[in-house]
């Protein structure tokens, strides 16, 4: 039976790329914009992009956080959406949804914002990366930033080193953007859904 | 180590890539599809993809482009010309485009900026400055280049900045399509008085020139159309040149 992969929309993330990744990858994604959507997927990509705060109150209002908490099946947040699934941000004070018990800064320091572009990962962990090497670039946009803790399963360099990957149970969450990090973002996308 | 990218930058006519000196005498340059995907496969970073058709024809043709290509290739994207409002932006995210760059319409009503930033996020409003070097000023220039703004190319530079621009795309009028390297000066000036990536653009013509843009203008990025379109040099040759004089790229 083919595993239903779907993408959380709630008007905030850029779903056309994750969809056309999947596409590449020859898996044809679906949409859930309803709690009950999210229930009756096997696997759950929550991506977003823009400001953390109204995100945030955009997936309350339409009672989609507290469906992806409780999905029993593999999580990938991308960008936004891992942030969103922290316990807090500066933007705009925002509450997040408590996945990951950590803490979104601003990046501060001398460098540019935001940190646009291709990076290196490092001390890589676990199935996600199954495949990838020590130091492949991926591409990253952001602002804001997950500092590192025992649950990174990937760091990167940026005013120090931060989270550019995260996992807890079921739950992954990665700062880049897989479906625009050419053959590595794709290798990452593939090595998910064969989770 | 956040790398330098390398974006090439293709001008869309009638859905096909064209390509001028100092927007003259335009030349076919290929499908933008097969050149997106194959700038891709070199190694390209980022992807620009501009509207140079005012029609509404040329319009529709244009989104069926952008949608094309954000299935084509797997690295980001902006696309720019002509736009001025939210709704073209939407229209464009939602065929796949990951950031937008506007120009006149900036220049023309500031504040759109500041709406397109609140609306889509910073990330993906890309404000594309044209300057000239004029009587030992560099001005913004309007229009294609065709309007002389009064503007000086740093002080709009910073404005925008503290609009909510998410990155500044810096072309050089008086060097573009020249080969002779990009305008070092003013790109050093830009990039240094705001706190967003800076792309440089006009006037590549050999790989020294992105070394110079890079080591001694500061550029975040480097944008070039017609010496890649022509095959004068790849970007694969640019990037080992990069990485042989320790400039960090991919």
């Amino acid at each position: 039976m083919t595993q239903r992969i779907k993408i959380a929309h709630y008007n905030a993330g850029n779903i056309a790329s994750v969809m056309n990744a999947l596409g590449r990858l020859g898996v044809r994604g679906e949409l859930a914009t309803s709690p009950e959507d999210i229930k009756t997927a096997d696997k759950l990509i929550f991506p977003g992009v823009g400001h953390a705060k109204p995100a945030m109150e955009l997936l309350r209002s339409k009672g989609m956080d507290q469906a992806i908490k409780d999905f029993q099946g593999p999580v990938l947040g991308i960008c936004l959406g891992m942030q969103l699934m922290a316990e807090s941000s500066e933007e705009g004070n925002m509450q997040g949804m408590s996945i990951f018990p950590e803490s979104i800064k601003l990046f501060t320091g001398r460098s540019k914002i935001p940190h646009m572009g291709w990076n290196s990962l490092h001390a890589l962990k676990g199935p996600l990366f199954d495949k990838i090497d020590e130091g492949c670039y991926v591409y990253f946009v952001h602002s804001y930033y997950m500092p590192s803790s025992e649950l990174s399963i990937a760091g990167c360099d940026y005013e120090g080193r931060f989270t550019a990957a995260i996992a807890r149970d079921n739950f992954f969450g990665v700062q880049f953007h897989p479906e625009k990090s050419g053959e590595t973002g794709m290798t990452i996308l593939k090595n998910f859904i064969k989770l | 180590m956040l790398t330098k990218r390398i974006i090439p930058c293709l001008d869309i006519k009638n859905g096909r890539t064209v390509k001028g000196v100092t927007f003259g005498n335009l030349q076919d340059a290929g499908d933008p599809v097969e050149l997106a995907a194959k700038y891709s496969e070199e190694g390209a970073d980022e992807l620009c993809l501009l509207d140079i058709t005012a029609t509404l024809e040329g319009r529709t043709t244009f989104l069926q482009v952008v949608e094309e290509v954000a299935a084509a290739v797997s690295i980001p994207f902006t696309v720019g010309g002509g736009i001025s409002d939210e709704k073209q932006v939407e229209l464009l995210l939602s065929k796949g485009a990951d950031k937008v760059s506007v120009n006149t319409a900036a220049i023309r009503d500031p504040q759109l900026i500041t709406r397109l930033s609140n609306a889509f996020g910073n990330q993906c409003v890309v404000v594309a400055i044209d300057a000239r070097h004029q009587d030992g000023q560099w001005q913004v220039v309007s229009h294609a280049g065709t309007r002389p703004t009064g503007i000086l190319a740093t002080e709009w530079a910073i404005e925008v900045c503290e609009r909510g621009a998410g990155e500044i795309l810096l072309t050089s009028f008086t060097a573009d399509g020249t080969r002779r390297g990009f305008s070092l000066d003013i790109t050093h000036s830009v990039s240094h008085s705001v706190n967003i990536p800076v792309i440089a653009s006009g006037g590549a013509g050999k790989p020294e020139h992105f070394l110079d843009v890079f080591t001694v203008a500061k550029a975040d990025a480097a944008l070039a159309a017609g010496i890649f379109h022509y095959g004068v040099i790849s970007i694969r040759e640019v990037k080992a040149f990069l990485k042989k004089k320790n400039v960090f790229v991919r």
